[in-house]
């Protein structure tokens, strides 16, 4: 069956094993997520000014080619996209103002937006389209012995209106990791906020995030990370090295994106290619439990 | 001889002119007297020099087009643009790779790009400037060139940018990484310069540097283009 799918710059450049390995993974379960044509950047962060639909209009100008492709939702990968694309669906369908003037606005183009189109995170569709049960009929190779911590990080579960799960307490991301056979465990700092972009002009904050984070994990036993955002993996992967130097007690931990793992409990097998695009080397972790 | 011709009202930089109708920007304005040393080069559409803004009567749009290849309407309200201000870095590229990280060097602005298509609407040559902007966010500098091939630079994408990105810079540095790095290598371009060193086609060439304009203009317009 096909999924329309939108993937975003990111893994487009520092993710592409996200897209490789989600691509992958989903064939095993008889999906195919085929790209939709011609999209551009969904606007990266929602803008949160109530009057300023310019900054609305990357991402809307992606739902619009949507629904003139024929589409009916999009399937997204990346946390950030999923935000921002869904955000901005929701705002401007919800207020018939703003549709309007949005719709003005793309004169000479003979388009207007009828705000149908469905946003939808890969792991939603995951969860409530194919079934977690589904799913571990076709696991090949069971993540036994790997003890996974599931960062959520802000964007997949705030604000609670496009939450893909209880806001406050979810748990898809871990019923996943049970689904491919590993074990995950909880930690607290889960939920927290990676330091996003104050990896740009205040390093130091998210270095201090980081380290919190990494090291709540690693004291409730992980010995990796998953995620779903670029963002949140290059911070927490990315900046290991700035933690490590900053903090003595700190061990290195690999960071996955949560379609790598699928990957290799599907049996696509380890793509050495998404080992150079990790910081944090994940192949001596994957050798050592006998995934690669 | 009078012009016969009907004559429309125009309005040049705000002064009223009476100007033949049928004719271009720029015949109406050198008709009216102005004589055009910025803003005027091919008088065909390829050069980009003539990039112009102007509403028509009765439209509440403000329309933008080359002055060469645009027809005055009664009541039209025209400003010829002589010159763009764009942002321009200065390049080796030689020293550059084919990658994201060069256009955040040297365009770091290009990465504002809000999607508002307004690049696209402005375009004289109907290209689809902001998906190459985007294709360049992404780095599919292929995407980006094989958009921007037909771009004449003449500024109008940028003048409307509510970002302020310069696209046409930014595509020519794309077409240039593209064809510099990435695109296939074609052997028959080096045995094609090979032949024409050797003097192959010495005989054509010297023929039409002897040819009177009309005969030239003829056999361009009648050339045929293989693409194979
Ligand atoms: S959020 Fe990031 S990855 Fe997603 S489209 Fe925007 S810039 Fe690209
Ligand atoms: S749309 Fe025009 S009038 Fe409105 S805020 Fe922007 S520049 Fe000002
Ligand atoms: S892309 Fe910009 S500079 Fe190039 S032809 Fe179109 S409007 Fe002119
Ligand atoms: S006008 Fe500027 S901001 Fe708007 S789509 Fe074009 S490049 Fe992007
Ligand atoms: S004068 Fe050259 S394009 Fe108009």
């Amino acid at each position: 069956m096909k999924l329309p799918y939108y993937p975003g710059c990111t893994l487009k450049a520092n993710a592409r094993h996200f897209e490789k390995s989600a691509i992958q993974a989903m064939e095993k379960l008889d999906f195919q997520l085929v790209e939709m044509k011609d999209w551009v950047c969904c606007g990266t962060v929602f803008s949160m000014t109530s009057d300023d639909l310019m900054l609305q209009l990357a991402s809307v100008r992606n739902l619009l080619r949507a629904e003139k492709q024929n589409l009916k939702e999009l399937i997204v990968l990346c946390s950030m996209c999923y935000n921002t694309l869904k955000r901005a669906n929701d705002f401007i369908v919800k207020d018939k103002g703003n549709l309007e003037k949005v719709n003005n606005f793309m004169y000479k183009e003979n388009l207007t937006y009828s705000g149908k189109i469905e946003i939808y995170h890969l792991l939603s569709i995951l969860k409530d389209r194919i079934g977690f049960s589904v799913i571990a009929e076709k696991v090949k190779k069971k993540l036994s012995a790997l003890k996974i911590g599931a960062y959520y990080g802000c964007l997949l579960v705030r604000p609670e209106e496009l939450a893909i799960d209880n806001f406050e307490d979810p748990s898809i991301f871990e019923d996943l990791i049970s689904t491919l056979g590993g074990e995950s465990l909880d930690f607290a700092y889960k939920l927290e906020c990676c330091g996003a972009y104050q990896t740009v002009t205040k390093k130091d904050v998210s270095v201090k995030r980081v380290y919190e984070i990494l090291n709540s994990a690693r004291e409730s036993g992980c010995e990796a990370i998953v995620t779903s955002c670029p963002l949140c993996a290059y911070n927490l992967d990315f900046l290991q090295k700035d933690v490590e130097e900053e903090y003595l007690d700190f061990n290195r931990i690999p960071v996955f994106y949560f379609t790598e793992l699928m990957a290799v409990a599907l049996g696509c097998g380890w793509d050495k290619n998404w080992s150079s695009l990790h910081f944090t080397d994940p192949e001596p972790l994957l050798r050592e439990k006998g995934l690669i | 001889m009078a012009d016969k011709r009907k004559l429309i009202k125009v309005y040049i930089t705000g002064e009223l002119f009476e100007v033949p109708e049928g004719s271009t920007i720029i015949t109406a304005m050198e008709y009216a007297g102005f004589q055009l040393k910025r803003g005027v080069g091919c008088r065909e559409g390829y050069c980009g020099a003539c990039a112009t803004v102007y509403r028509e009567k009765g439209d509440y749009k403000l329309k933008s087009g080359l002055a060469c290849q645009t027809v005055v309407s009664e009541g039209m309200a025209i400003a010829m643009i002589p010159f763009v201000p764009a942002e321009k870095p200065v390049y080796d590229l030689d020293e550059l790779s084919p990658e994201i990280s060069t256009f955040i060097d040297l365009f770091p602005n290009v990465f504002r790009c809000v999607s508002c298509n307004t690049c696209t609407k402005s375009c004289p040559q109907d290209i689809e400037v902001m998906d190459y902007v985007q294709a360049i966010i992404r780095g599919d500098l292929e995407r980006a060139a094989n958009l921007s091939f037909d771009c004449i630079r003449c500024g109008l994408c940028a003048l409307r940018c509510p970002a302020e990105i310069v696209q046409y810079n930014n595509a020519i540095l794309a077409r240039r990484l593209y064809a510099r790095y990435l695109a296939k290598k074609s052997p028959e371009l080096e045995t094609r310069i090979k032949e024409l060193e050797k003097g192959k086609f010495k005989k054509e060439i010297d023929q039409m540097k002897k040819m009177p304009r009309e005969k030239l203009s003829e056999k361009y317009y009648k050339r045929e283009i293989k693409i194979s």
